[in-house]
């Protein structure tokens, strides 16, 4: 057990690419905790996923040992937490289990959304904050303006600003210095019944489900018998660890500590984020407050592009789910597709990961239907039904009104595409809320519905920026307003999985481009398609594939014959890759890109 | 069932490897060399014909065609050699077709006659353009001049003479196809082969094609108009298309092609010659080495130029016939499909490509339509798709 005095516990608050990764590496580095032949790039993000990104999907935790100019060693506990908007609601919990934050801000690029937003979250939960500009070694930095934006923005004071290059490590021992002298020690009881915060839980092949705590008062040993006090369950301690980032196996971890231990626990669904872990025998009579589970907000179907693999799906995303509670799935059958998967996701990246390791790590090809979000439907008859599927969508002459989510969206941009930031949100059905100046950077602040926002809009959003805006969101609520279920119909058969819930002003455009675009991503077939897009039986756009006209071999005769079946072999594994709406073969990435506006 | 070839005939496909040089288009299995012994080769050409002479005692032969490579490289010599053991193997039809494949080149005409006198009664002109610049650019060696006076004497000198035009060519357009193709069925020929350019994998054009150096190629829609014109344009002149590429004046069909389309058996001589043979009521898939020393080598030290005979079932039989029939405008006999298969599915495949115009059963054929014929690859995928 470590003396308070000599525990630190902190997390990092950056951007995408601010250097919040290659800090987390230098520090793990220069204190020795990983054996320099074990380092690589971005120790702690352990999924493919995260390090291709560049995102932290999850949240890890390290313990680095630190002996300090003034000759005592101090335990460092570093909890890094997700850096994706999708995952604010995951960095909010994490703050609750440290101190103090370090706050990395790009000294070429200032201040961006993302910061801001778990910035206002670290002030929330009282950490001390220590700003540190990165990237100074590059000749762009441009350190003042940088700390008179974070002070102007922030509102925090930044003239004890430590500056370094995490790239090259200079200022990484100041840093390390001011994690001991300028954040606060932790503080709790060691003679108290134990009250441990379950921080975050993970699935681990060999281990089961592993949890991370942070102890608050007394002391937890292995062996011994906890008990959940949320969900009631009790588990006997197996392993008790610290991560180094390996585990590092501890007798006992006491208060402002922070480990892992396992106990035979089935399933991350089984531990609650926020939960208190208390003694069986000698409970804490107060418990943690607790956070609520984290919703789902975007839902998309997901089904496998050839329906034999229908069980292969089901058992990945069960697998998937044991080390992801805040996915959610149920099966959903759809008229054209067949068998599949209603899922919920945090946000788009979330839905995109989830996807991306299900065709990767299990080798399945999917066909995503257009996302959608949560509706309020108001029925006549006083009811409200939840719409997670427009496929869903009652019959209209029983509908009063429809709400649908919305969000406030932040948008740091360089003067220079301001004006393109705000036509892509007034495009959007945005109500501006508030846009000042730092520097030459400008901050909007946007009411939007979601709906707008799932499909492409972060991709626009880079795209007519050139990559120089940030973005974070919060849902603010449900307003009522005029949606409509559009349908789109090929060869005269309407594609559920197409469907979607639009404005009813926005229907006609959306609709004539959703045309468009099919137009181009179903191939021909030997007969004309038309393609419409409908909202109930009236067509409001219309588009028509025409017929294949030239499409044989020109020289076919004894010696080909047996290329040319191996060719009519290889043609029908191509179908595969398609699905079959009546007598139209779609490919599996139209679905995707059909839903991609230009604008 | 078991003689279901009948239905189709009884051909010898020979393949001659050599050329002197690879066109820049061809994928087929040609070879250029700087010395060949055509002593060797007939040699191996005769114990081949020998071989496959005793397996198939008793039939008639309909036709012989000499392949290629480029045949008219061959001496007459040699093609008589190979020839005479031919007729002393086989009993041959009324109608027997001995058919080679010539270029246009002044040295090869003044072979003409030694062809004629050893049996050759047909040849196929591979002339590919009226153009001297597209000539070049298909890597051809003879001129339009070269090619016009050859054909002039292939017509003294044969019964019977055809030749193949290759359009859809880099820069063409419509009316240069038009004009084009109305001066070659001026030339009267009784059939003409006219190939719509095919970019293959492996070949020069492949390789260019593939970093974007080919440019000018026509797109599907363009492609569909010169195809449909070339059908129009002969069908005026007087040589209907019964084939996808294939025009004749009635009467002049291709016998030996029509066994293949037909599905009758055919044997394969010669390195990477395929063949199909009925034997002991089964049907085989027959293959050579493609290599010409180790085809040779082979025939030399084991007796045989065969390699592993594959049984071909039933479903691939109706595949082939699918395949092979629905490019003749007369189609397949509706009986000989339907000894072969699941019937239903087929049948309901079948009944959809016939609503959306793709193909016709009447009088109990079952043929692929004008439009049907010109998307035939979409076509048999579906049937493909139901048989297996």
């Amino acid at each position: 057990m470590t003396e308070l005095k000599n525990i630190r516990n902190f997390s990092i608050v950056a951007h995408i690419d601010h250097g919040k990764s290659t800090l987390a590496d230098r520090l793990i580095q220069l204190t020795g905790t990983v054996a320099e032949r074990d380092m690589k790039a971005q120790m702690l993000d352990s999924m493919d996923i995260e390090r291709e990104r560049g995102i932290t999907i999850k949240a890890n935790s390290v313990r680095i040992e630190y002996p300090a100019r003034d000759g005592e060693t101090y335990i460092l506990n570093l909890i890094d937490t997700p850096g994706h908007v999708d995952f604010g609601y995951e960095v909010s919990r994490s703050m609750r289990a440290v101190e103090g934050s370090l706050l990395v801000v790009d000294a070429t690029q200032g201040v961006e959304a993302q910061t801001l937003a778990n910035v206002y979250q670290a002030i929330d939960a009282d950490h001390e904050i220590v700003p540190v500009l990165n990237k100074i070694d590059l000749p762009a930095a441009e350190v003042d303006q940088v700390k008179a934006q974070i002070e102007d923005v922030i509102g925090i004071d930044a003239s004890q600003a430590i500056e370094i290059s995490a790239k090259t490590g200079i200022g990484i021992p100041d840093v390390l210095e001011a994690i001991v002298h300028r954040l606060p020690a932790p503080k709790g009881d060691s003679a108290a019944p134990l009250k441990a915060m379950l921080v975050d839980s993970w699935y681990d092949a060999y281990l089961g489900v592993v949890v991370l705590i942070r102890v608050m008062d007394g002391v937890i040993r292995k062996g011994d018998r906890i008990k959940m006090m949320k969900t009631g369950a009790v588990y006997g301690v197996d392993k008790l660890a610290v991560l180094k980032p390996q585990m590092v196996d501890i007798k006992e971890l006491g208060p402002g500590e922070i480990g892992i231990f396992t106990g035979s626990i089935k399933q991350v669904r089984d531990t609650r984020v926020g939960d208190t872990i208390t003694h069986e025998k000698k409970p804490t009579a107060n418990a943690l407050p607790g956070f609520k589970p984290a919703q789902p907000v975007v839902f998309c179907g997901l089904f496998p592009v050839d329906a034999a693999e229908f069980e292969d799906l089901r058992d990945a995303i069960e697998k998937l789910a044991l080390n992801d509670a805040s996915f959610s799935y149920e099966m959903e059958t759809s008229a054209a597709l067949g068998f599949g998967f209603r899922c919920g996701f945090l946000g788009l990246l979330h839905l995109e990961v989830i996807r991306d390791r299900l065709e990767r790590e299990y080798d399945i090809d999917l066909i995503t239907t257009a996302p959608s979000v949560i509706y309020k439907i108001h029925m006549r008859d006083g009811s409200e039904i939840e719409l997670h599927n427009p496929a869903d969508m009652p019959d209209l002459t029983h509908v009063d009104h429809i709400e649908e989510p919305r969000i406030k969206a932040t948008i740091l941009v360089p003067d220079e595409f301001l004006g393109d930031v705000l036509k892509l949100c007034q495009d959007r059905r945005g109500i501006q809320l508030d846009l000042t100046y730092a520097g030459s950077r400008a901050m909007v602040v946007y009411d939007l519905p979601l709906n707008e926002v799932v499909f492409d809009f972060y991709d626009r959003l880079k795209s007519v920026t050139k990559g120089y805006a940030s973005f974070d969101y919060q849902l603010i609520g449900y307003r009522e307003d005029v949606l409509v279920k559009m349908s789109i119909l090929v060869n005269e058969e309407p594609v559920d999985a197409l469907s979607m819930m639009v404005h009813r002003d926005r229907a006609e455009a959306r609709g004539r481009m959703m045309c468009e675009k099919l137009k181009d991503l179903i191939p021909r077939h030997m007969f004309k398609i038309p393609i419409q897009a409908a909202i109930g039986g009236r067509v409001i756009a219309r588009e028509t594939i025409a017929a294949m006209r030239k499409d044989v071999t020109a020289k076919c005769y004894g010696g080909d014959v047996t290329r040319k079946k191996k060719l009519l072999e290889k043609q029908k594994k191509g179908k595969k890759k398609m699905r079959e709406f009546g007598k139209v073969a779609i490919p599996q990435e139209a679905f995707i890109n059909a839903l991609k506006m230009d604008s | 069932m078991t003689e279901d070839w009948r239905a189709g005939g009884f051909g010898v496909y020979l393949h001659w490897p050599f050329c002197q040089a690879k066109c820049p288009y061809c994928d087929f299995n040609s070879h250029v060399a700087a010395s060949i012994d055509q002593s060797r080769w007939q040699r191996a050409y005769l114990a081949e014909i020998d071989r496959v002479g005793s397996e198939t005692k008793g039939r008639i032969l309909d036709t012989v065609f000499f392949g290629g490579g480029t045949p008219s490289l061959m001496q007459p010599d040699l093609v008589a050699a190979i020839l005479e053991r031919i007729r002393a193997t086989w009993a041959t039809s009324n109608s027997f077709e001995v058919t080679l494949e010539a270029n246009p080149t002044s040295v090869e005409a003044d072979r003409f006659q030694g062809y004629r006198d050893a049996g050759v009664n047909r040849v196929s002109i591979g002339i590919q353009a009226l153009n001297d610049l597209d000539l070049r650019a298909l890597g051809r060696m003879h001129s339009v001049a070269e090619a016009r006076s050859a054909f002039a004497l292939a017509q003294k000198v044969f019964d019977r003479v055809s030749f193949d035009l290759i359009y859809a060519r880099q820069n063409q357009s419509l009316t240069d196809w038009r004009a084009e193709l109305r001066e070659a069925v001026s030339m009267a020929a009784d059939h003409l082969s006219l190939y719509q350019l095919t970019i293959e994998d492996g070949t020069a054009f492949g390789d260019r094609f593939a970093r974007g150096r080919l440019p000018g190629l026509p797109v599907e829609d363009s492609a569909a108009d010169m195809y449909f014109a070339t059908q129009e344009i002969c069908e005026a002149a007087g040589l209907p298309g019964y084939e996808i590429s294939n025009h004749a004046r009635p009467g002049a069909e291709s016998r030996h092609n029509l066994i293949y389309w037909n599905c009758g058996d055919y044997l394969g001589i010669g390195p990477g010659a395929h063949g199909r043979l009925t034997s002991g009521g089964q049907r085989y898939a027959t293959d050579t080495p493609r290599q010409p020393g180790a085809w040779l080598q082979q025939v030399e030290t084991t007796g045989t130029g065969e390699v592993a005979r594959e049984q071909i079932g039933a479903p691939d039989q109706l595949v082939e016939l699918l395949m092979m029939g629905l490019r003749l405008r007369d189609g397949v006999s509706l009986a000989r499909a339907q000894g072969r298969c699941e019937k239903d599915r087929l049948l309901l495949k079948i009944n959809e490509l016939h609503k959306i115009g793709m193909l016709d059963t009447s009088q109990n054929r079952l043929r692929a339509t004008e439009r049907g014929r010109a998307v035939l690859n979409a076509v048999l995928t579906e049937l493909y798709d139901a048989i297996t």
